[in-house]
């Protein structure tokens, strides 16, 4: 990279902010220890070296990621308004997720395999393997806090886990956000609650 | 790779004034001094930041534009689009603490410092709190009053912008207010509930252009983002409102990267002469000198810069001679509750994103003589349809299986999945408030931050090592906090969520740090054995240094720091043109 290009980068320029006694020697040494990460816009430096880093790590893998997508379209089903889990792509998000925050990767690992477990011991296949119905018969034990039968209590825990992602996933997707009818996120005027809101909660601005 | 010999430039230029950081102190202490015709350098440890530079730009993305859906990260602690570069914790630059005692630092290295994300909350402080001692016996009165501060406020409010009201109330003053935005629905609600439980509600005051104040800054667009920073800088940030305009006079050289490492002084005149500096990319040492020195690094990087520099004149560190530097270092208390409104199940929906934060708050109105402690708090609201980000819908096990809670009052299982869950996200949606207690804490002479003996960071920089320790006054205060938001959500209908914090955990009492109001590390006072600035912020031992950020307090107030720090920064800088021009400096 140039060193005009590293100023223009770096943002130095953008404000016309003042460069004193710039050191092209200490700047191109600087770029040569540095492992060449385009920085995308709204992303300084450092965070493109980190995303690029767990972009490139591979932790969850194909079976995994299948029974996640089963899983995740049992907690949040396509219906009339919108569609289901994955389709909005709650598996990549997970798949992301769960390298970004360390403290994941166990108990979604584990949490998978303790239902696969489970599904060998009722039906003697993996979860992704088994009918649906069959898959209901596994869920409708661990998806009820309070009610979980004491031995399946591992099971209740992992379905909290995937069910908080999994919405999560869901909501904060273009999908999602559609679902919701969130309506800001865009230049507008506030001009205080709309009338027919105030009215039925018997609220006004005068009081 | 990085060059193995470092050497040390020093530049010839002399210039009127180094200023070390550019957040709201060294921001106005630039735009005033700048202005003024001083020949000004900017030292800023952090990057350049400009929000409204592509590069830097994070207003108005969506939620799905972040891999990890806004959540926080290691690199930006209040998430994924938060205008904050640094955090709790800082690669290469640590801080320690004295075992048994807690304080958690928030350092961002940028452009603007920590005024690029802040709440905007813009709070002048009122007469009392000036005279705390005065009223209470407790900790030490200002050397100056609000008399001295209220035409500064002023100019501050008129240069910089803030909406709000003036309501005539004696501790919290009227200001020049731009109008206030009106309040969302939720806030109607706690206004209602507070008026039948005598806990007065007003219309925030906050620094967002609800109109515009001059041809440089836009007007608020009403996303509701300000701590992404402005693209249009409708709102307060140091980077857009003083530091760029101060460059644009062409008297002001901005050095980012920059990194202080010791105040110079001769050794003769015992006067400082500049600052020396690492580059944070390069790792080559720079000097730069100034006939001026104002330090605006923060509480916290200040103290640790005056202690830093020591010298057979200095040698507890420069301004120190009375040992005070460190000490006094007070963050204000916090203490929050969260709770859901079921009469908002089920809204309409409709854009209600309003500015970046809340459009009411509640100042301290009680009578602390009638009270268990000393010192007062304001409220904080929080609530509505804000945009879904990471951790949305988490935890609504402990939600959806409440009596009355499902839309045909028949008590439901709680967790689940399918289409019946799926309908408890959308009708949840928007029915969240959270109240925030900010308050004041007794400052004590033995909470303090001092120099590591045995812990540099990666630029070979002694670190701060802290030393704090809330007293009872502040454990009680929250108390005090937890209590009222139950009253307030108990009028509202609603129901508190989660264990209502108690004696186990201080009633919630966030740790020292967390609220990131940290003051007092170098504080101003009449007599010099017992303070490190006199009543101009002007260093007691060398008198052409002086300080601009919150280190000077006395005390914190039961307002925010930010306002205060740009009215005293205005009127130091406007001191030292003075006092140039008498030929005194």
């Amino acid at each position: 990279m140039k060193r005009r290009d590293y100023l223009k980068n770096m943002g130095l320029s953008s404000l016309g902010l003042a460069v004193f006694n710039p050191d092209e020697k200490a700047i191109e040494n600087l770029e040569l220890g540095k492992v060449p990460v385009k920085r995308p816009n709204g992303r300084t430096q450092d965070e493109a070296e980190l995303e690029a880093k767990l972009k490139a790590e591979v932790f969850l893998n194909a079976h995994e990621l299948a029974t996640i997508t089963v899983l995740s379209d049992i907690i949040i089903p396509a219906d009339k308004k919108s569609g289901s889990a994955s389709q909005s792509g709650v598996t990549a998000f997970i798949e992301f997720i769960v390298k970004d925050k360390p403290e994941f990767k166990t108990p979604m690992r584990g949490g998978l395999r303790w239902l696969d477990v489970e599904s060998n011991k009722r039906f003697s296949k993996n979860f992704i393997d088994i009918t649906p119905s069959q898959r209901i018969n596994i869920v409708d034990d661990i998806a009820y806090p309070g009610k979980t039968p004491k031995h399946l209590s591992q099971g209740e825990s992992f379905f909290t886990l995937m069910r908080n992602l999994t919405a999560t996933g869901f909501f904060t997707s273009k999908m999602g956000i559609a679902d919701l009818d969130y309506k800001g996120n865009t230049p507008n005027q506030w001009n205080g609650v709309p009338d027919e809101v105030l009215k039925q909660y018997g609220l006004s601005y005068d009081a | 790779m990085i060059n193995s010999s470092i050497y040390i430039k020093s530049q010839q230029e002399v210039f009127d004034v180094v200023i070390v950081g550019s957040g709201a102190g060294g921001g106005m202490a630039a735009h005033t001094l700048a202005k003024a015709g001083a020949k000004v350098c900017i030292l800023e440890a952090g990057q350049p930041f400009d929000p409204a530079d592509p590069k830097d730009m994070t207003q108005l993305k969506w939620p799905y534009e972040s891999l990890r859906r806004g959540a926080s990260s290691s690199l930006r602690n209040f998430g994924d689009f938060d205008a904050a570069y640094g955090g709790w914790d800082i690669e290469g630059e640590p801080y320690t603490r004295k075992e048994g005692t807690k304080f958690d630092w928030f350092r961002s290295r940028m452009v603007g410092g920590r005024t690029n994300h802040w709440g905007r909350i813009s709070l002048r402080f009122g007469p009392d709190d000036f005279k705390r001692k005065s009223i209470d016996g407790l900790g030490d009165d200002w050397p100056i009053g609000y008399d001295d501060m209220k035409p500064y406020y002023d100019k501050v409010d008129k240069m910089i912008g803030v909406f709000g009201t003036n309501e005539g109330l004696r501790n919290d003053p009227d200001g020049y207010f731009l109008p206030p935005p009106k309040p969302r629905l939720h806030e109607l609600m706690i206004k209602k509930a507070n008026k039948a439980l005598g806990i007065p509600t007003y219309p925030s005051r906050m620094s967002m252009l609800t109109k515009p104040i001059n041809s440089e800054r836009g007007s608020c667009f009403y996303c509701g983002q300000c701590n992404r920073g402005c693209s249009a800088y409708a709102d307060f940030s140091s980077s857009s409102v003083l530091v760029k305009p101060a460059v644009q006079t062409g008297n002001t050289t901005l050095l980012p990267f920059a990194m202080a490492r010791e105040v110079m002084t001769d050794p003769i005149t015992g006067l400082a002469t500049g600052v020396s500096y690492v580059h944070t990319g390069t790792m080559q040492e720079y000097s730069v000198k100034g006939k001026i020195v104002v330090l605006a690094a923060s509480a916290g990087e200040t103290a640790r810069l005056l202690l830093n520099s020591k010298s057979s004149r200095f040698p507890n560190g420069i301004a120190n001679s009375s040992g005070v530097v460190g000490k006094y270092i007070n963050d204000s208390t916090g203490a929050s509750r969260s709770a859901i409104i079921p009469s908002l199940f089920d809204r309409k929906r409709y854009n209600e994103d309003g500015v970046g934060g809340m459009h009411i708050y509640t100042p301290w109105w009680l009578d602390n003589k009638k009270l268990d402690f000393p010192r007062g708090y304001h409220i904080e609201y929080g609530g509505g349809m804000g945009m879904p980000n990471y951790g949305f819908g988490w935890g609504i096990e402990g939600l959806n299986g409440k009596e009355n809670f499902s839309r045909d009052g028949i008590k439901k299982a709680a967790g689940g999945y399918g289409a019946t869950l799926k309908e408890d996200y959308r009708r949840f949606y928007g029915a969240y408030v959270g109240f925030a207690g900010r308050g004041e804490p007794v400052p004590r002479e033995d909470n303090y931050c001092e120099i590591d003996p045995n812990v540099v960071d990666k630029f070979g920089i002694p670190v701060l090592r802290f030393n704090y320790k809330w007293s009872d006054y502040e454990v009680k205060q929250a108390k005090h906090m937890q209590d009222t938001f139950e009253e307030i959500i108990h009028s509202m209908g609603g129901e508190a969520l989660g264990k209502k914090p108690g004696a186990e955990n201080n009633y919630g009492l966030a740790d020292p740090g967390r609220i990131i109001h940290e003051v007092g590390t170098a504080r101003m006072g009449n007599d010099k054995n017992t303070s490190v600035l006199n009543s101009n912020c002007q260093a007691h031992d060398v008198k052409n240094l002086f300080v601009a950020d919150a280190a000077p307090f006395v005390s914190q107030g039961d307002k925010n720091a930010t306002w205060t720090i740009l009215a005293l920064s205005l009127r130091t800088s406007e001191y030292i043109v003075d006092q140039r021009k008498k030929g005194n400096l």
